[in-house]
């Protein structure tokens, strides 16, 4: 009889385990961590941000997450505790903004996180306002509200594991995921 | 001498001892005493007798017994290899073989096999200095309940000696994350109070959260991430079943049930994005708003009177507990002042005490808070101590902790004195929910 249980508990699940939206850790970690280099490009490379703000009109030609305009560009950081953009983040965001507005198929999930400290559900909290932050910014650049959906993933998918200021700068973060 | 007959046949967690075979898989759970208390009490539990077919009994029912009482960090049975005589009726206690190696308490048994598959266990409890017996009981069980038996005699002496019901019959859940290959299994874990047994009752791919006990023991409420997105669950442990309660846009978190069962308080933040506690009525799916405010409000718990819930709110700035009453349009009282950072409470049994995540210095620790004066008393001594769950005797806290860099669960007595280590043989473990008392 209990062997049953265990089984069907199994099966039950089974049904829904078979989704591939979400990143596994070690892609959301290399993700993050082209994040981050494209936004050492942008500081470095005025030639490529240069061209996207003359000609706004073509991005709606690129491809999120491809490329190294600020299109590319599909994780933003937040500072600790807080969930307002930094300003580094709203280039890459308009370009978002403008992406979904020009391509009303395309739709974005924003999944927002947090550092370790402080406790998980708390920590939820804070994703979703980070999340919610970034679809508000989306929106006033022309996305439409059924092509933004948020999930907060709190502390629970870490995009770099460990205790330190690097970890920590990492998993603050929110990640668009284009479906 | 007093002779009760306790039936150990269809208890509630009984049909989790059949399936010790899926053990072997996931990590095994193992008690370590970090610190007890001073002088423990010295006691010796002798091997029960075996009478039945066969060399040996086909479980070790005081052998058991010995490691509950040595890990509640309160006795210290003594080993078997120093004990000078070996009784197991009660005409064979000498006193002055136990007042020799000073034992202050002794217990002896006898395991007996009445037919195929049933078992009577009969024990007695002695005051070594005074020589005189305390009490004695005899229960019967099948093979598969020896070790539930086990557990309620542990529990009997514990009572018999602290005033205490004991704790050892209960169980925890718990979340455990283990790396498989690329991928990442979370897998929501029911096992006995000291780590055994443990049995998967969700795994998946995605996060699982927040367990939480109905008050029957029978049912837990878990956050779920599948499909992207977070969900609510309550599942019937005994048949796996389970039912989406909550599945509305934005968090559906940190669920748990009323007193009595029939709600559920949760987190949910729906358009807005900004976190509140509802109440949903689990009959009706009457769901109530508790709290609105721009904040994060989150981590909700009833009082035992169910009349209003404890939370965890950003509004002062830094995470602070609030006390509201259950209905829509009650008005929330700050009840934690001491340090910035107070968060995810759990109530005492009792409803006089709060154990918080409490700031300490830059860490996070496990603490006492009295909600009617504010008085804070830290317990753990860790650096990311958190989720605090009472044990249903109140007299211990379960609570999750990191130890190189690896999560394990811990436990402390609620007056600070025993601390104990619950390490994971494989994976981390974290988010223990110490089950309610089981129903006989």
């Amino acid at each position: 009889m209990t062997r049953s249980l265990i089984v069907l508990a199994l099966v039950v699940l089974a049904g829904c385990s078979g989704n591939n939206a979400t990143l596994p850790d070690s892609e959301a970690g290399s993700a993050a961590a082209s994040g981050t280099n494209t936004a050492n490009n942008v500081a470095g490379g005025a030639t490529t941000t240069g061209m996207g703000a003359q000609g706004g009109l073509n991005v709606s030609r690129e491809t999120p997450g491809e490329g190294s305009g600020p299109l590319s560009r599909l994780v933003i950081y937040f500072d600790y505790d807080r969930s307002e953009i930094r300003s580094d983040s709203n280039e890459m965001l308009a370009a978002h903004g403008e992406y979904l507005s020009a391509n009303n198929d395309a739709q974005v999930r924003l999944e927002g996180h947090a550092d370790e400290r402080g406790t998980r559900e708390y920590n939820i909290g804070l994703g979703e306002q980070r999340a919610q932050a970034v679809r508000r910014l989306l929106l006033l650049q022309g996305a439409s509200a059924d092509q933004v959906r948020t999930v907060s993933y709190g502390e629970e998918r870490p995009a770099m594991s460990g205790s330190n200021d690097e970890a920590y700068g990492l998993n603050r973060r929110v990640e668009l995921v284009y479906r | 001498m007093k002779i009760f007959q306790v039936l150990c046949s269809k208890r509630l967690f009984a049909c989790f001892i059949s399936v010790s075979l899926v053990s072997s898989a996931i990590g095994q759970l193992r008690v370590e005493i970090r610190r007890g208390v001073e002088r423990p009490v010295p006691m010796a539990i002798v091997p029960f007798s075996w009478e039945g077919l066969g060399a040996v009994s086909p479980f070790d029912v005081s052998g058991l017994v010995a490691a509950d009482l040595g890990q509640s960090g309160r006795f210290a049975p003594m080993d078997v290899r120093d004990m000078v005589s070996l009784p197991s009726l009660p005409e064979d206690v000498r006193f002055q073989d136990w007042q020799i190696v000073e034992v202050d308490y002794l217990v002896i048994g006898r395991v007996i096999e009445d037919t195929f598959d049933a078992y009577t266990i009969v024990f007695q409890l002695y005051d070594v200095l005074r020589g005189e017996p305390i009490v004695g009981y005899r229960l019967t069980a099948s093979g598969a309940e020896l070790r539930t038996a086990s557990h309620r005699i542990s529990d009997m002496v514990y009572e018999e000696l602290t005033g205490l019901p004991g704790v050892f019959g209960t169980s925890i859940a718990y979340v455990s994350e283990q790396q498989e290959g690329d991928e990442t299994r979370f897998r929501l874990i029911v096992s006995d109070a000291d780590g055994a047994n443990p049995i998967i009752v969700a795994d998946s791919p995605d996060p699982l959260m927040s367990p939480a006990w109905s008050p029957d023991g029978r049912r837990l409420a878990y956050v779920s991430f599948e499909g992207a997105q977070s969900s609510i669950y309550i599942q019937t442990l005994r048949t796996g079943a389970r039912e989406r309660v909550s599945a509305r846009a934005g968090i559906n978190g940190a669920p748990v049930f009323s007193p009595d069962g029939t709600h559920l308080a949760l987190t949910l933040s729906r358009d807005q994005g900004n976190s509140d506690i509802y109440m949903l009525e689990l009959a009706t799916q009457v769901l109530t708003r508790l709290t609105q405010h721009s904040a994060i409000d989150t981590e909700a718990v009833w009082t035992p009177d169910g009349e209003s819930l404890y939370f965890t709110s950003g509004r002062a700035g830094g995470p602070q507990i609030y006390q509201i009453a259950a209905r829509a349009g009650a008005r929330a009282q700050r009840v934690t002042f001491e340090g910035s950072y107070n968060a995810r409470s759990r109530i005492s049994p009792g409803g006089d005490r709060l154990a918080v995540v409490h700031e300490d210095r830059g860490n996070y620790r496990i603490a006492l808070v009295d909600p009617d004066t504010g008085l804070t008393q830290v317990l753990s001594t860790g650096q990311q101590d958190e989720s605090p769950s009472f044990a249903p005797n109140g007299a211990l806290i379960i609570y999750a902790t990191q130890e190189d860099g690896r999560g394990v669960l811990a436990s402390v007595s609620t007056d600070g004195r025993i601390h104990r280590q619950i390490v994971s043989v494989a994976g981390q473990v974290r988010e223990p929910a110490w089950s309610p008392f089981p129903r006989i």
